[in-house]
């Protein structure tokens, strides 16, 4: 598993990184959430050692990592890059090649991947010829081509069509199952709900919350509760420890901590039959501001320039 | 696929020709590349059969002056367009006026006679004399006039034009790979200095090619239009300028590449690479404007940057003795590991930061700037 131990980094005066800690288990994928400059570029940067922390260190399964070890390392930088003028698979097979692979094993490879990511038709193409989507796929096909061990993509998902982002979490998953940590970065939450098993979520260069989705779930955010009876349920704002958020006739969503829900449940049932009783958990976007907005926001700025 | 065996990271040596392959491909495949080529090729071609033709040089008769009182000596063969003179003086002048190639005048040797001429005596007129006679050249400093200037700023000119397209080409790909940040993905797989590396020997061999197709055609066109004398006299020079050229390139690349790796947007390039390309038109302009100062073309042939112009010239004008040019290749050579070592330096720390322009003393200074 990867690991970070207080990373710290900073560019000039600014400290973008303070004291970063987390993990990538195998075979997990992890999201790494935070707005807009909170350290997740540099942070996959110090990963990839394309950038050195300034404290701290990166370890693989307890083992600091050197350049030999990071050249197994697959990553999509944020800022999409391959030569313009080279063809596809060409360009897949020159990097397999810079990272050991023989000329007919790069080949087989690149041909593979661009197969699975459903570029087989534009294989011969030069990059630049690709739409942004095709783009898109090509780089995460870049990232993939050399089998890599650990897979770090910054924002895979962004600007992709829903059969696209299908495809690609197809090929991450696949990875994962292959017990490949994946690391990926994106601000689109609901995409990040859907996909990961883990999440990190930073802010202001500071980690504010890791864990399983669950994990997190459970600990962030406030429980809430919809209830669906067959009469008024007005009462509810009468009851000692519950706070109604919406309130429609019979249908109602409250705050209050588990055995007083158990409570109001026992109660609705004396008054008459319940529909529906549901815990409301709260989403990655509730979690997310929650986390995020508690904390103080030192500086918003482009962390990574 | 995880169960495959992984390969080993390539070895810096096999990261950098790989590179180097990806540089030299590109660059072959490029139309632009091919078509300037033929076109530099041709025009070469063109311009020393057009002179030859121009000059006449291969059919006419050799214009020789004669003192009349020793005219029964020579024959009047063909090949030789004799002209009679009054006395040694005239035939004197008429020799470094250049209205004949060479004079035969009365001396006090066994034969009578002797040859003058400016810096060799034509073939046609030693055959056709009975007995070789003395020669006295009047200009032995091989080169004479146009053909001087033409060699010199031969030499002058390729070198400019070869580093100036291969260096662009070099900053250019430097630019590039920054700006679409595909540099972030091939750092995460070989080091900075094999793509350095990898940049300067793909463009070296390239720039070195094109200058030894460069020599290679100008060597047939001299033979094909039968100015072999010509031949024997730039021959050692061009072979040293490949040499010099070889290694002087190799100097201005990594220049260029480190100068590039400032700047991330190729709109900024042309600020960065002012200083490389002065010390690339340079020698150039040294040649046009001193090529007949001794003191000037020495140091050039010293000066690391100017030396793969400055050597061949002097050599080219038969002033520099055997030991010079390989002095000289010592001293570029040495310079040219000192420059790649800072360069590599400068390269490494400024190729990954991004935005604003990087100062070249803040990447040389503290570690702390990686």
């Amino acid at each position: 598993m990867l690991e970070l131990h207080g990373v710290s980094r900073s560019f000039g005066d600014r400290l973008v990184l303070d004291d970063v800690s987390f993990t990538v288990g195998r075979g997990r994928l992890t999201g790494f959430v935070g707005g807009n400059g909170a350290g997740k570029t540099t942070t996959m940067r110090i990963i990839l050692g394309v950038l050195a922390p300034h404290a701290g260190t990166v370890t693989l399964d307890g083992a600091p990592l050197a350049g030999a070890a990071r050249s197994r390392f697959g990553y999509m930088p944020e800022e999409r890059g391959l030569y313009p003028k080279m063809q596809l698979v060409e360009h897949l097979t020159y990097l397999a090649r810079l990272h050991g692979f023989d000329k007919a094993g790069a080949a087989s490879r690149a041909h593979a991947l661009v197969e699975q990511l459903g570029l087989a038709e534009r294989a011969k193409d030069p990059v630049e010829s690709l739409s942004l989507g095709n783009q898109q796929r090509a780089q995460v096909a870049a990232a993939l081509v050399h089998d890599p061990e650990v897979l770090v993509l910054d924002e895979p998902f962004s600007g992709l069509d829903p059969m696209a982002v299908d495809v690609v979490q197809g090929v991450l998953a696949e990875r994962a199952a292959q017990g490949v940590p994946v690391l990926f970065s994106s601000h689109q939450l609901d995409v990040v709900e859907r996909l990961c098993d883990d999440l990190v979520i930073i802010a202001g260069g500071r980690v504010r919350a890791a864990g399983g989705r669950e994990e997190l779930r459970a600990q962030h955010g406030t429980a809430r509760f919809e209830i669906v009876a067959d009469g008024d349920v007005a009462w509810l704002r009468d009851v000692p420890g519950v706070l109604v958020d919406e309130l429609a006739a019979a249908t109602a969503v409250f705050r209050a901590d588990d055995d007083v829900a158990q409570q109001v449940l026992r109660t609705a049932l004396a008054r008459g039959p319940v529909h529906a009783f549901t815990p409301l958990r709260p989403s990655l976007a509730e979690i997310f501001r929650d986390v995020v907005i508690d904390a103080p926001e030192p500086d918003l700025q482009e962390a990574a320039r | 696929m995880s169960t495959t065996p992984t390969p080993d990271r390539p070895s810096l040596v096999r990261a950098s020709m790989l590179v180097a392959e990806r540089e030299i491909t590109s660059q072959v495949r490029s139309k632009s590349f091919l078509v300037s080529t033929a076109i530099l090729l041709v025009g070469i071609l063109a311009a020393i059969v057009v002179s030859s033709v121009m000059s006449g040089r291969a059919q006419d008769d050799v214009p020789v002056a004669v003192v009349t009182s020793v005219a029964g000596e020579v024959p009047t063969t063909d090949g030789l367009a004799v002209t009679d003179v009054a006395d040694r003086a005239a035939a004197e002048r008429a020799v470094r006026d250049g209205d004949v190639e060479a004079a035969v005048v009365p001396a006090d040797g066994p034969l009578g006679v002797e040859v003058l001429a400016m810096e060799s005596a034509p073939d046609a007129l030693l055959d056709a004399l009975t007995q070789r006679p003395e020669v006295e050249l009047l200009a032995p400093a091989n080169a004479d006039g146009p053909v001087r200037y033409v060699v010199t700023f031969g030499f002058g000119l390729i070198f400019m034009m070869s580093a100036i397209s291969f260096g662009s080409t070099i900053a250019q790909n430097t630019v590039t790979e920054k700006q679409t940040r595909i540099v972030e993905i091939l750092l995460s797989a070989v080091p900075a200095r094999a793509l350095l590396a990898g940049k300067i020997l793909g463009n070296s061999a390239l720039a070195l090619g094109q200058t030894a197709a460069i020599a290679a055609v100008s060597v047939l066109a001299l033979v094909v239009t039968g100015q072999d004398d010509l031949l024997t006299l730039i021959g050692t020079p061009v072979v040293w300028f490949v040499v010099f050229f070889a290694v002087g390139f190799v100097l201005l690349a990594s220049v260029f590449a480190a100068s590039a790796s400032l700047v991330s947007r190729i709109e900024d390039t042309g600020v960065v690479l002012q200083p490389a390309m002065w010390l690339v038109m340079a020698p150039y302009f040294l040649v046009v404007f001193f090529n007949d100062n001794a003191t000037v073309l020495s140091v050039m042939s010293y000066v690391p940057f100017s030396a793969p112009v400055g050597m061949p010239v002097r050599l080219f004008l038969g002033d520099a003795a055997w030991w010079e040019p390989l002095l000289s290749l010592a001293v570029l050579a040495a310079s040219c590991v000192v420059v790649i070592g800072i360069a590599a330096r400068i390269y490494e720390r400024s190729v990954l930061r991004m935005g604003a322009r990087v100062r070249v003393r803040e990447v040389l200074g503290s570690r702390a700037a990686r």
